[in-house]
């Protein structure tokens, strides 16, 4: 049975159709990008998902359950990680607010404490856990908003830009977090996201969505490989050269600084950048280096203008 | 019994753990909760100072005497005060969907109402509360009263209602919240507003008004009409003594109005989205 299953789902607001008969399954243990632009419905199909929100028409059901009828259901068996909201007590210690959570999952006493104490360790929270919620800074309330979800051990982690405004290395936590806690317990990820790195590092699928309606459904190099987006290797090189035309499976897209600094648009189907590289420095003095990955708008840019729309 | 006893005791945790967590918050700021706390004070003594002043000038008003004007007050604050304590924050409503906080309330596998009930616990409140309680006990030492075990029942039972009726006021005046922006001016004109209507006589209003405080919004049964019983005076033409009895009567049914404001509230919320 399929944990998330939509069929013909439409929500319309007053002037505007959010979600437009909108049809997909996730399987469970899948982990799923759910990209899109703002105000492409992302938003509202995860309200509807838990039963913030009323379809206007077709089906809805999380975990088997339809949340109309039993929203108490869906939250006993989904975690959501709203990325702009709070799930904490703001003016109480950190450790208080797990306590609280676990009150009202009416978890046992033994296996919440056994339960948080894997989470904190695992999160690596253990030295905030006095302090007081409205004192963490942005990386480490995600990190504690994340534990709070994941609390009552659901089946089902609904992430709603989880990594927005976090520097690189809370990124990077997060996502390594995310990545053990499917490996240890299966859990089903379903994230929305405008960063390409969490696609990358944490979805096996992603479902782009372009007016309330399904625009892409598959793996994310077969995305990339439909849009043709490509990375692209920015070279310092040591001394001005002429432009870097003629490296193999690559296309040169900019010249700087009379060639100091040239870009190497290159398709990752094709090649590597370890190639690319070594392409280059056989015959120039490189002297530093940077990858640029296709970007996650430019990318839905590219899905929406060939559906004609955009 | 004792396995249904604890078996509500468990169902009941989840709330019980919340409401501590309210107390305990407050507790972390102990200046700021005891000015707090001597501003309700300053609350209930203001309210009092008016029936006072009142009485200074004139010895009988609406068929009141001091001392039965001083258990109306009484009765009245202290149902207020007891609703407002625990329910007063819902006509904040906008300020949690603006929070983001409602979204939250429905991922969390309680229901939307308790949740928002045991969000806050004023207990800044226990000022004017206890202001409440003093009246009420010097009122009813102090007044020629016939004590039987029905005079206590009445009283009881009274506390106990026109402390849900207000509760009632403050989940009505939740519920329109969703459809109103911004509405708390709006409803506050019936719960606080219901508030000063319960505190006084109701022979002093003219008759609709008397009407709409005792059979629209039930605000006569928190004090006068069971005053008026307990002091066995003669009351008002429009609603005979054993009305004070009903006081549970008109409890139901301002929770049952409540109960469908606050429903199509929430359908509202799920169809307007947040």
């Amino acid at each position: 049975m399929s944990i998330i299953e939509t069929r013909d789902l439409v929500r319309d607001f007053k002037r505007t159709r959010a979600v437009d008969h909108l049809t997909l399954a996730v399987e469970p243990g899948e982990a799923v990008g759910y990209i899109g632009a703002n105000g492409a419905g992302k938003s509202t199909t995860i309200k509807m998902l838990t039963g913030i929100l009323k379809p206007t028409s077709g089906t809805v059901r999380t975990c088997g359950i339809d949340p109309m009828r039993d929203r108490i259901g869906v939250a006993r068996r989904v975690g959501v990680v709203f990325g702009q909201r709070s799930q904490l007590w703001w003016d109480l210690p950190l450790r208080e607010s797990f306590g609280i959570l676990a009150a009202i999952h009416r978890l046992d006493p033994a296996a919440a404490a056994a339960r948080t104490d894997r989470l904190v360790e695992q999160l690596e929270m253990g030295p905030q856990l006095g302090t007081p919620v409205r004192s963490l800074s942005l990386g480490q309330r995600m990190r504690a908003e994340i534990a709070a979800a994941l609390l009552h051990t659901p089946e089902l982690l609904i992430l709603d830009e989880p990594t927005i405004g976090l520097d690189v290395l809370s990124k990077q936590r997060l996502r390594e977090f995310l990545v053990a806690e499917r490996r240890e317990r299966g859990t089903t990820l379903l994230l929305t996201t405008h960063d390409m790195g969490d696609i990358e590092r944490l979805c096996d699928r992603v479902l782009v969505v372009d007016h309330g309606r399904l625009a892409f459904d598959g793996t994310l190099p077969g995305l990339a490989a439909t849009v043709g987006a490509q990375r692209m290797l920015v070279i310092d090189l040591a001394e001005p050269s002429l432009d870097l035309t003629g490296v193999p499976n690559t296309t040169l897209v900019e010249s700087e600084s009379g060639g100091l600094r040239q870009r190497l648009a290159f398709d990752a189907e094709a090649t590597t950048a370890a190639a690319v590289l070594a392409h280059v420095s056989a015959r120039h003095g490189v002297r530093d280096l940077t990858i640029e990955e296709p970007d996650i708008e430019d990318v839905v840019r590219r899905i929406y203008a060939a559906s004609g729309r955009g | 019994m004792a396995d249904r006893r604890l078996d509500l005791a468990v169902r009941l945790r989840p709330y019980r753990v919340l409401l501590a967590s309210r107390a305990h918050a407050q507790m972390q700021y102990r200046t700021s909760f005891v000015t707090d706390i001597l501003g309700t004070v300053g609350v209930g003594l203001a309210e009092f100072a008016e029936v006072w002043v009142i009485f200074h000038n004139v010895d009988v008003l609406g068929g009141l005497d001091f001392t039965a004007a001083l258990l109306v007050f009484a009765l009245s604050n202290l149902a207020f005060s007891l609703a407002d304590m625990f329910v007063g924050h819902l006509d904040q409503l906008p300020r949690y969907i603006r929070a983001g906080q409602v979204d939250a309330f429905y991922v969390r596998p309680l229901p939307l109402l308790a949740q928002l009930m045991t969000s806050d616990l004023s207990l800044r409140r226990v000022g004017r509360l206890s202001v409440a309680l003093v009246a009420l006990i010097v009122a009813l030492t102090t007044a020629d009263i016939s004590w039987s075990t029905a005079t206590v029942a009445l009283i009881l039972l009274t506390i106990v209602s026109g402390t849900a009726i207000f509760s009632a006021l403050f989940t009505t005046a939740g519920g329109l919240q969703f459809f109103l922006v911004d509405g708390a001016e709006f409803t506050n004109a019936f719960t606080y507003g219901g508030q000063y209507a319960a505190q006084q006589s109701q022979q002093i209003f003219p008759d609709p008004l008397r009407i709409f405080w005792t059979f629209v919004i039930p605000t006569a049964f928190v004090a006068y009409l069971p005053a008026v019983a307990i002091l066995d005076l003669p009351g008002d033409p429009l609603a005979p003594t054993w009305l004070a009895w009903c006081t549970p009567l008109a409890a139901a049914l301002a929770w049952a109005l409540a109960g469908l404001c606050w429903r199509s509230g929430t359908r509202h919320y799920q169809g307007a989205g947040g």
